[in-house]
């Protein structure tokens, strides 16, 4: 009997709350070998991890590849510019190709919804959904979930504000999932263009205000206002925007007294997010940054480790 | 020749009814519907089909399929579209202009008739373009065209931005006697999506398309059609706000008919979710109360006539991320069991589902076909309403196999398909 019976990581929906404390106490335990002075475990060793970008990654790709080298692991990267994709080859092609070659896992980011469940179809190995579309983040929601737990000593009960563009961020919509499976209060906020049709489903609050919506919360998590993905009706500027979404010292202190805040990163400095904010002692984003390692670490020792493949 | 069709019950679109008779056919014409004496089996040279426990209905006619011939034969030719057509007992299919080279001359349309002729199996009606190159900037010329063959005016694929361009097109080609058949969609408001825009667009993580991207421009082409008195078809109807528009210009008198298509009132944007490009086409499946709206449509005559909106593409199309796969789905083979099950749920009557796929269609495009009288061409389907089986893959004859209903079970078969009276499929 495995502990987690799952060979792919594609949405926070297929996970029980079971399972999402799993990951998160195996995190836990795997946070430590990052701080050794010798950072390498032989838990994978022999095991081949693919990570395969099609959008450019910085924090994600690296923080995988290098939780993967701590457990001994062999990787290799793929991105879009150096794959056959220039080529023409189709993706599930790729997968097929990469299946010869035998790997154990794909850790995938594709800016199609869908891609990571259409590939995990196709092969037999296993694909971690690194961020697919407008869709989904698991893992980014997972190590949220970690950072929240580790500095509020929980996640149930807590309330909760996501403050951005809701309607074209992955992030948002994992961290949503994963939050109410834990039992928490979440309030999302942001420009009426910015909030989908129909989040209300979830069971979670819409307060457009921000200003309202950070009111007695005890996580501000931001978004990246993404101005790659925009297109030129949802703001009229980065000025308006910031002007009238972005979050400062004043709306903080309506929070409640030991709120964090907490962003996925990239950050646009002093857009969604003051400036001095970003290095204020109430910021947990650097933190989000070290659990992502751990957290990944889990995931791939859950879903690849032990004998059995 | 003579074929005798015996003991089946034949659907009369005309009165609404269903009666059982024996037909005879004398080349290709039928003679007489009735009870014909049983010395007529003595006879040499009579054919005698047996048709007991069957229904007899008027050959199907389609006003709205994607041939992809010129261009796209590996998607699908004449041919094979034609077969995949008496498959499904249809004996007529009037074909979309959207091929490459796109159907907006005489030449193009000269060469699909050409083509549909030696093709044989179902008959062909070509639908050419509104605008030259489908760019939406020059009429095409209705008059040339329409003596060439085409049988309606249509952009489909595209819809019409340049409302004075719609208004002048509906303006023509009333004068022609033609209809302006209308892709009803805004496509600023479309724009970027792959679904309908709803709960489960957002659950899923798809870009959506609103209702309102549609029902605008339908709500246009009626208030063009009541302005300048001529008729407008809107095509693949697929929202309950349409519906509720088209029953307005109706009770105002304007020229407006209306299509669906058998997958908007069988499946809804629940269907999507597992990202299966099989379930993507545009107008994209929306809401439950949307295919409720639909069938509702269907019952009070909103909705005059049913529409494959049969678009073939290959695994090249289709194999591919969500959002990168083209719209689309084949629904030649399909639409007479997805029908049959609307009857069987009671939503419409069995003479009234064959009449919205067969008379009406007809009468809306100015074709011949969709009843069974004496003197007129014996072209019909003998079909099993009670017939189970799973739709296959492998027995699809569309050389594409984009269908979200392979591996469903289906109930209502086909079983002959018959055009001046030559049995054509079987």
């Amino acid at each position: 009997m495995r502990l987690f019976e799952h060979k792919d990581l594609l949405s926070i929906d297929q996970l029980s709350i079971a399972d999402i404390k799993l990951i998160l106490d195996m995190a836990e335990s795997f946070k430590e070998i990052s701080s050794r002075d010798i950072k390498k475990v032989p838990t994978l060793r022999g095991k081949t991890v693919v990570n395969l970008f099609y959008e450019p990654s910085t924090r994600t790709r690296s923080s995988f590849e290098i939780a993967a080298k701590r457990l001994s692991a062999d990787t290799f990267n793929l991105s879009s510019s150096n794959s056959s994709t220039i080529k023409g080859e189709t993706l599930i092609d790729t997968g097929r190709n990469l299946q010869a070659m035998n790997p154990d896992i794909i850790i995938l980011r594709h800016s199609s919804t869908g891609a990571p469940h259409m590939m995990a179809k196709a092969v037999n190995y296993g694909v971690i959904n690194a961020g697919d579309g407008i869709n989904e983040h698991p893992t980014q929601a997972l190590l949220d979930l970690f950072t929240i737990r580790e500095k509020k000593g929980r996640v149930e009960g807590l309330k909760i504000v996501i403050i951005g563009d809701i309607s074209h961020s992955r992030v948002a919509k994992s961290n949503i999932k994963g939050l109410k499976k834990l039992g928490a209060d979440v309030t999302v906020s942001g420009p009426p263009t910015m909030v989908p049709v129909g989040i209300e489903n979830y069971g979670i609050n819409v307060i457009h205000n921000p200003s309202e919506a950070i009111r007695n919360k005890d996580v501000i998590m931001l978004l990246r206002i993404q101005f790659e993905r925009q297109s030129n009706v949802l703001f009229p500027s980065i000025r308006e925007y910031a002007k009238y979404f972005g979050v400062t010292r004043k709306m903080i202190e309506l929070a409640n007294d030991d709120a964090i805040i907490m962003h996925p990163g990239p950050i646009n400095r002093g857009v969604e997010l003051a400036s001095e904010l970003i290095d204020a002692p109430d910021s947990v984003i650097l933190e989000q940054v070290k659990n992502g390692v751990a957290i990944r670490m889990a995931i791939l020792y859950l879903l690849i480790g032990g004998s059995s493949k | 020749m003579i074929t005798w069709i015996k003991s089946g019950s034949i659907v009369d679109t005309i009165k609404g009814l269903i009666r059982k008779a024996d037909i005879l056919i004398k080349d290709g014409i039928i003679s007489e519907i009735g009870i014909i004496p049983s010395e007529l089996k003595q006879k040499e040279g009579v054919k005698i089909i047996d048709a007991e426990g069957m229904l007899i209905i008027p050959g199907l006619i389609d006003m709205h399929v994607h041939l992809r011939e010129p261009g796209h034969e590996y998607k699908e030719t004449i041919l094979s579209g034609a077969m995949a057509a008496v498959a499904g007992g249809f004996t007529s299919i009037a074909c979309m202009p959207n091929t490459d080279p796109v159907n907006d001359n005489r030449a193009v349309t000269e060469f699909i008739i050409r083509r549909g002729k030696s093709a044989g199996f179902a008959k062909i009606y070509p639908i050419a373009c509104i605008s030259k190159k489908q760019e939406g900037k020059t009429l095409t010329e209705f008059g040339d065209i329409k003596d060439a063959g085409a049988v309606g005016i249509s952009d489909d694929g595209m819809p019409v931005i340049n409302s004075d361009l719609m208004r002048r097109a509906t303006e023509y080609a009333s004068y022609h006697g033609l209809t302006i058949i209308s892709h009803s969609e805004d496509p600023y408001l479309s724009r970027g999506g792959v679904m309908n825009e709803g709960d489960i667009s957002t659950v899923i993580g798809l870009s959506g398309i609103p209702s309102i991207s549609e029902e605008i421009m339908v709500s246009r082409d009626i208030l063009i059609a009541k302005f300048t008195k001529c008729p407008v078809h809107i095509a693949h109807v697929s929202t309950a706000g349409s519906v509720e528009i088209i029953k307005r210009g109706k009770e105002a008198g304007v020229l407006v008919t209306a299509e669906t298509a058998p997958h908007y009132f069988t499946l809804d944007h629940t269907a999507v979710t597992g990202y299966d490009s099989n379930t993507k086409m545009n107008p994209p499946l929306r809401t439950p109360e949307d295919v409720l709206a639909i069938k509702n449509g269907l019952a009070d005559g909103i909705i005059d006539a049913i529409a494959t909106d049969h678009a073939p593409h290959s695994t090249l199309e289709k194999d591919l991320e969500f959002d990168k796969a083209a719209f689309g789905i084949i629904g030649l083979e399909t639409a007479l069991p997805l029908t049959l099950a609307l009857v069987r749920a009671g939503v419409i009557s069995l003479p009234e589902a064959i009449k919205k796929l067969s008379l009406n269609p007809a009468r809306i495009l100015g074709i011949p076909g969709g009843q069974l009288e004496p003197g007129l061409p014996a072209d019909l389907a003998i079909i099993d309403t009670d017939y189970e089986y799973t739709l296959k893959k492998e027995d699809i004859l569309s050389k594409s196999k984009n269908s979200p209903f392979i591996g469903k079970a289906l109930k209502g078969r086909n079983k002959l398909t018959m055009i001046g009276g030559k049995i054509v499929w079987e």
